[in-house]
């Protein structure tokens, strides 16, 4: 299995990326992720590559070989399209996160609608996830990882308990409860399964 | 045995943990920081952040040579600052064992450039280990330990960003403790007079030979035989890429890829069809397999720059190239300061001023970019106020333009302070301004000499940087709260005025430490007239919508910057 994860520094795509990888190992699986960020902490554009499956060698996925991307901002969903397989899934959040150079009018900022149609034109099966918006309704845009997760869960093989089981081992205690909520909001997201 | 996902950098700080390792010391860089981070947490460890990575490394010599197994850590420009006392570690040896860790940034993922560190080894004469993932990362630090104590040499263990920041499955296993340390003086070895160092040199070239010999048996060197159509002889992450190319090929993959193992490179050129050399950045492996007279391929196809990947190697060996090309024109998103930075305020009050400025290492690099364009130079470490001084030294009479320097903290006490004294001393007319941000912003918040703590969360002393500068012989020391943008400007006009040399300590702690200062600022959309003033300012929670200044509540802090500079008070 080929996952990559993107999205803005901030928005908790290495947590996101932690936990499936964690969760393919407990499986007993081989896995392998690596990670790619700027080098300021916050703003720049992140991503994370894991492949789980019997012995894995490349850290990195190829291009046109990802069987999931999964992608925290509309923009970022685009820039690494050609990063997912002709048969494969992307699950994006259509927020936007407007870049820096945007913000300050140096470039101009292309219309959501015309992201979405870049999308729908390259490739067939995608699928948009509020995560972001979820996250806030919950009371905590912080959360909305654990909801991409649980929308993704459903196109992956773990069963459910190893999700939580996970997140209690690497979320802190006191947050265990609010992303375990925001896990099975994400599932309730999906309307396909596997 | 227990498996764990680690990535290379904590299987390093494991493998130095299982190794009975005493002593470890870093100065931290990316993508090398989190090793000290990770080790740190274990017990029976003695763990610092030393002001520089030439401290690091005399302090682990020191370590070794009171019979300590011991650990310095770097990135990869960090050993060139540690450089002098490599080439002097190899002649003296050591006596616990040294192990030094490199770790390379192919792709400048957050560095000044790409060298190959691999070099160091053939002109220090040390071993050096490349591992593939962090399985070998913890195995071959034990082994580095080893070899170090057999041979009486010290081992550089080469990582790249894509083995220190990448995670794989790792077995993990119990410390062996290692004998307490006892130090025995050892005059010849260790005192580096010409007369002794004449025979430590030739000692040295012994011992090389004896590591050749180990080189060619050493199971770090391994064979895996397939199709004999194709030989490729690779290291490092390059042999995981080249797996997923190539499933069927032979491989000789190298994990010591200095002494080189010409004998065993030999015997597999002679049994293979084509021999190839699959390697990041520099033709290093290929420079000694050519040196064997043999006939290789190698640079002449893959790419002297940034990181391989699977398809680049692909690529370069005519496989069909993919035709999944990225979408053009979709805006950039480079990294940025964070919303309240208080380099922000520094760089604004900066702005459209007539100076000449030198930059250095750290996030504040970043002012050299739109829409700050508030820095002429990044270098290396501490250069942005030798390269001022050079300036004003051969413009002094000529240019109007004044030379500053702007430095953070913790490079300021990395290797800024040897640059003030000559300023200092040889009189120039720089002002160094130090953007005390109170942490190594950079690489996560590490502490360092100006933070009051270690790295194993002891209290410490403080340095005070406005009597250390004085006490360096500069008189004209001046602190100023960024945050006030008004104020930090009229200190920098004043002092540019006075033509002797100052230091401008830019004091308030990084964003992402501190507390928010306030409640997040809104613009008020009657008065704000579009005017734009407000964006030279550079926060990400400052926008632009519908003609209007717009800021993103949920990432403004509050700082009250972007109020300061409004000229119609639109910013409440
Ligand atoms: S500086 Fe003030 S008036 Fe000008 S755009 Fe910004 S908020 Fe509006
Ligand atoms: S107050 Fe202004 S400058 Fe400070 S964080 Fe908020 S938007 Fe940015």
């Amino acid at each position: 299995m080929n996952l990559l994860v993107c999205g803005v520094g901030g928005q908790g795509v290495l947590l996101f990326s932690d936990i499936l990888a964690q969760l393919a190992l407990t499986a007993g699986l081989d896995v392998k992720k690596s990670e790619v960020h700027g080098m300021a902490q916050r703003g720049g554009s992140v991503t994370s590559h894991i492949r789980w499956g019997k012995k894995i060698h490349s850290p990195l996925i190829e291009e046109g070989t990802a069987d999931i991307i999964v992608a925290f901002e509309l923009l970022e969903a685009v820039r690494y399209l050609h990063f997912l397989a002709p048969a494969g899934w992307l699950i994006y959040d259509p927020l936007t996160i407007a870049p820096l150079p945007v913000q300050l009018g140096l470039v101009e900022q292309i219309a959501p609608q015309k992201l979405v149609k870049r999308i729908q034109n390259r490739i067939q099966k995608s699928l948009s996830v509020r995560a972001f918006d979820t996250a806030c309704t919950l009371g905590n845009p912080r959360v909305q990882n654990t909801v991409m997760l649980g929308a993704v869960s459903r196109l992956l093989e773990f069963p459910d308990d190893l999700y939580c089981q996970t997140i209690k081992q690497l979320v802190k205690p006191q947050f265990v409860e609010a992303n375990i909520l925001a896990f099975r909001r994400g599932q309730e997201l999906n309307p396909i399964s596997r | 045995m227990n498996r764990a996902l680690l990535t290379g950098d904590e299987a390093v700080a494991r493998g130095a943990w299982e190794a009975g390792c005493r002593f470890a010391a870093a100065y931290p860089g990316t993508p090398s920081t989190e090793i000290l981070e990770s080790l740190a947490t274990y017990p029976d460890v003695y763990c610092e952040w030393s002001v520089n990575e030439k401290v690091a490394l005399e302090a682990a010599i020191g370590a070794s040579l009171a019979g300590a197994r011991s650990l310095a850590v770097m990135k990869h420009v960090g050993l060139n600052v540690a450089a002098d006392p490599l080439f002097s570690a190899a002649y003296i040896g050591v006596r616990g064992g040294l192990v030094i860790v490199t770790a390379d940034d192919p792709g400048m993922h957050s560095s000044q450039n790409e060298q190959d560190n691999r070099f160091y080894g053939l002109m220090a004469k040390i071993p050096v280990l490349c591992p593939a993932d962090s399985q070998e990362a913890k195995d071959f630090i034990k082994a580095a330990y080893i070899i170090s104590e057999q041979f009486d040499i010290p081992v550089l263990l080469r990582l790249t960003t894509r083995i220190a920041h990448s995670a794989s499955v790792v077995g993990l296993e119990d410390r062996t403790e290692t004998a307490p340390p006892n130090y025995e003086k050892q005059l010849q070895k260790t005192v580096l007079l010409p007369a002794f160092a004449r025979l430590r040199h030739r000692e040295l070239v012994l011992r090389l030979d004896r590591l050749q010999a180990f080189t060619e048996k050493t199971p770090l060197n391994r064979i895996e035989w397939g199709n004999p159509e194709l030989g490729i002889v690779c290291d490092g992450v390059a042999y995981q890429y080249a797996r997923e190319v190539f499933p069927d090929a032979s491989f000789l993959k190298l994990g010591m890829v200095y002494p080189f193992p010409a004998e065993l490179v030999r015997q597999f050129a002679g049994r293979v069809r084509q021999l190839a050399v699959i390697e990041e950045v520099d033709p290093f492996i290929e420079l000694q397999v050519r040196a064997l007279g043999l006939t290789v391929t190698g640079k002449d196809t893959l790419p002297r720059t940034g990181e391989l990947t699977p398809a680049i190697i692909r690529a370069a060996f005519g496989q069909q190239s993919s035709e999944h090309k990225a979408e053009i024109d979709l805006p950039n998103r480079p990294p940025a300061l964070c919303p309240g930075c208080p380099h922000l305020g520094l760089f604004y009050a900066l702005q459209r001023q007539n100076i000449i400025i030198g930059g250095d290492i750290g996030c504040y690099t970043l002012g050299a970019l739109s829409p700050h364009n508030a820095l002429d130079t990044c270098i290396d470490m501490g250069a942005s106020i030798t390269f001022a001084h050079g300036v004003d030294k051969v413009l002094a009479n000529q240019d109007p333009r004044s030379r500053i320097a702007v430095i953070g903290d913790s490079t300021f006490f990395h290797s800024g302070i040897t640059g003030l004294l000559n300023v200092v001393y040889n009189q120039s007319n720089v002002i160094t301004i130090i953007a005390d941000n109170r942490t190594t912003g950079m690489t996560g918040h590490q502490d360092h000499p100006g933070t009051g703590r270690t790295l194993m969360g002891k209290e410490t002393v403080a340095i005070d940087l406005e009597q250390f500068c004085r006490a360096c012989g500069i008189n004209e020391v001046v602190r100023v709260d960024p945050y006030l943008i008004k104020e930090t400007r009229n200190t920098i006009r004043r002092l540019l005025n006075i033509k002797k040399p100052a230091v401008i300590i830019s004091q308030r702690s990084c964003a992402l430490i501190s507390a928010r200062p306030g409640a997040p600022k809104k613009v008020d959309a009657e008065t704000c007239s579009g005017c734009r003033s407000c964006l030279a300012l550079g926060c990400p929670a400052l926008s632009f919508e519908k003609e209007k200044a717009f800021i993103i509540s949920t990432a403004c802090i509050g700082c009250g910057m972007c109020a300061e500079i409004c000229p119609k008070g639109a910013i409440l």
